[in-house]
């Protein structure tokens, strides 16, 4: 794969200036526009589970994971104090219900419901990412019974909303089938009776599910003891 | 075997083409996109590394055959090189699929050596089923290209041809459930519509079944189903070089 080339000194230097010219003007201008970063008011509506699935040509594992990314940009960083506060919740679980329903396997879009957009201090958005979580778990109980014992642990401690945390602790009890679930998670509503810290709660939940072996992902084992540190610190 | 000699050509262009530089570009950008992915993934990271990657490596084998084969074709005829094989003393069907055969190997290639890097991410099991299927997939495309490419006058519409037909076979199953979807309208217009679709998916692949990176995330398909997949794909390829045969036949030089 080689041609015949004439030396670089063939080259007129009009040529190498205007290369040079267009080089620096495409850097300054790039430059100029500074990192691009979406605002929560950029969130679209979501497409439509069948124009999802139209949009993934035969992908659509690698689509559902790839719209997780895209959603995690939004409302996140910049001068931001408090990540996803102001996204539109309505879109927000418009989106996460297409993805999942691209790939109704993974847990991606759950685990950020319960562990990214359900944790926001605001407690109507708060609501809206929990009766997500719920809604979905409905669909696949079996699967999806560990994001609504999560949900059940912030209606408790974070909504103070005692019959709501009873409500989807009763229901992981009632719609579990699985002989992996474990008995911690059939008995949550004892667990969530209990005059239980949020701290201990949670270490029982966390240490419960490392022990089952349902998380095994490095990154998500690194973000939940980071939210234990958090609670400790509190 | 005389025909073996266009085998041999289409291997050696490839090779004196760049084609292996090509790949390995696209290796080691799969490999760096997937490193990248593992640093922004909240959870399922492995899961979105294979995914991902794997589906950037198979839609760049698919094009990076595609345009091997038309480029060689369409150079072949733009010289008037065929025109001089067609001389030789050997049958126009055992020419076309001497370069069928080629192009088929070079895709088989392809398609181990793109589906070597999942093993980092998937088992073994799952990538041996996703690795066979892309090389169905790309005889499958090679075949389409090198019918394209002989049957129509230059490069650009061959190669639209071919990227065509390949997003078409890829969404037409998502088409058609739309079109039998719960919320669709029912009406004389919607009918038509549907029977439309459908009777275009009669004559398409099903690429949307193939080469499935749900495969490597939750384990590769049964026996069965691979080996439908794998003969639907093969059955196609056949009917696209039939079809080649056939027009290459007519050709008048």
């Amino acid at each position: 794969m080689t041609r015949d080339e004439r030396p670089l000194r063939a080259v007129p230097a009009v040529v190498w200036l205007s290369l040079a010219a267009a080089l620096a003007a495409q850097i300054g201008w790039r430059a100029g526009q500074g990192r691009p970063g979406a605002a929560a008011a950029d969130l679209p509506p979501a497409p439509g589970a069948a124009a999802l699935r139209l949009a993934s040509f035969g992908e659509p594992a690698a689509l559902a994971r790839l719209g997780m990314l895209y959603l995690q940009a939004f409302d996140y960083g910049g001068a931001n104090v408090v990540p996803y506060q102001r996204l539109d919740y309505a879109r927000l679980t418009g989106w996460l219900d297409g993805l999942l329903g691209l790939d109704p396997r993974s847990q991606y879009p759950l685990f950020a419901a319960a562990r990214i957009y359900a944790e926001v201090p605001d407690e109507a958005r708060s609501r809206i990412a929990l009766d997500f979580i719920y809604r979905q778990f409905l669909v696949d109980p079996d699967r999806r019974w560990p994001w609504l014992a999560h949900a059940a642990l912030l209606a408790k401690h974070r909504l103070h909303d005692l019959p709501l945390a009873r409500r989807y602790a009763a229901a992981i009890d009632r719609h579990t089938r699985a002989p992996d679930v474990p008995l911690w998670a059939r008995q949550m509503e004892v667990f969530i009776l209990e005059d239980m810290g949020e701290l201990e709660a949670a270490r029982i939940m966390l240490g419960g599910l490392l022990e089952s072996g349902a998380i095994r992902d490095p990154a998500e084992a690194r973000l939940l003891r980071q939210r234990l540190e958090q609670l400790e610190r509190r | 075997m005389p025909a073996a000699i266009f085998t041999r050509l289409a291997l050696l262009e490839a090779r004196r083409g760049g084609l292996f530089w090509v790949a390995a570009l696209i290796l080691v950008v799969g490999l760096a996109l997937g490193a990248y992915l593992a640093q922004l993934a909240l959870t399922e990271a492995r899961a979105l590394q294979a995914a991902v990657v794997a589906a950037l490596l198979r839609v760049s084998a698919v094009f990076v055959i595609a345009a091997q084969v038309v480029a060689s074709v369409r150079r072949e005829i733009d010289e008037k090189r065929l025109e001089l094989l067609l001389a030789l003393p050997l049958s126009r069907p055992r020419q076309y699929l001497g370069r069928f055969a080629g192009f088929t190997l070079l895709g088989a290639l392809l398609a181990v050596v793109f589906a070597l890097p999942l093993l980092l991410w998937a088992p073994v099991a799952a990538v041996a089923a996703w690795g066979l299927s892309l090389a169905g997939e790309l005889v499958l495309v090679a075949a389409a290209a090198l019918f394209f490419a002989m049957s129509l006058s230059s490069l650009v519409p061959a190669l639209a041809a071919t990227a065509g037909l390949y997003l078409l076979a890829r969404s037409i199953g998502a088409m058609q459930a739309i079109g039998s979807g719960p919320l669709a309208e029912h009406g004389f217009a919607h009918a038509l519509a549907r029977h439309i679709v459908d009777a275009v998916a009669l004559v398409l692949p099903a690429l949307d079944r193939a080469t499935r990176s749900d495969w490597l995330l939750y384990g590769a398909p049964d026996a069965r189903s691979l080996a439908l997949v794998l003969g639907s794909l093969l059955v196609y390829a056949a009917l696209l070089a039939a079809a080649g045969m056939f027009d290459f036949q007519r050709r008048s030089a």
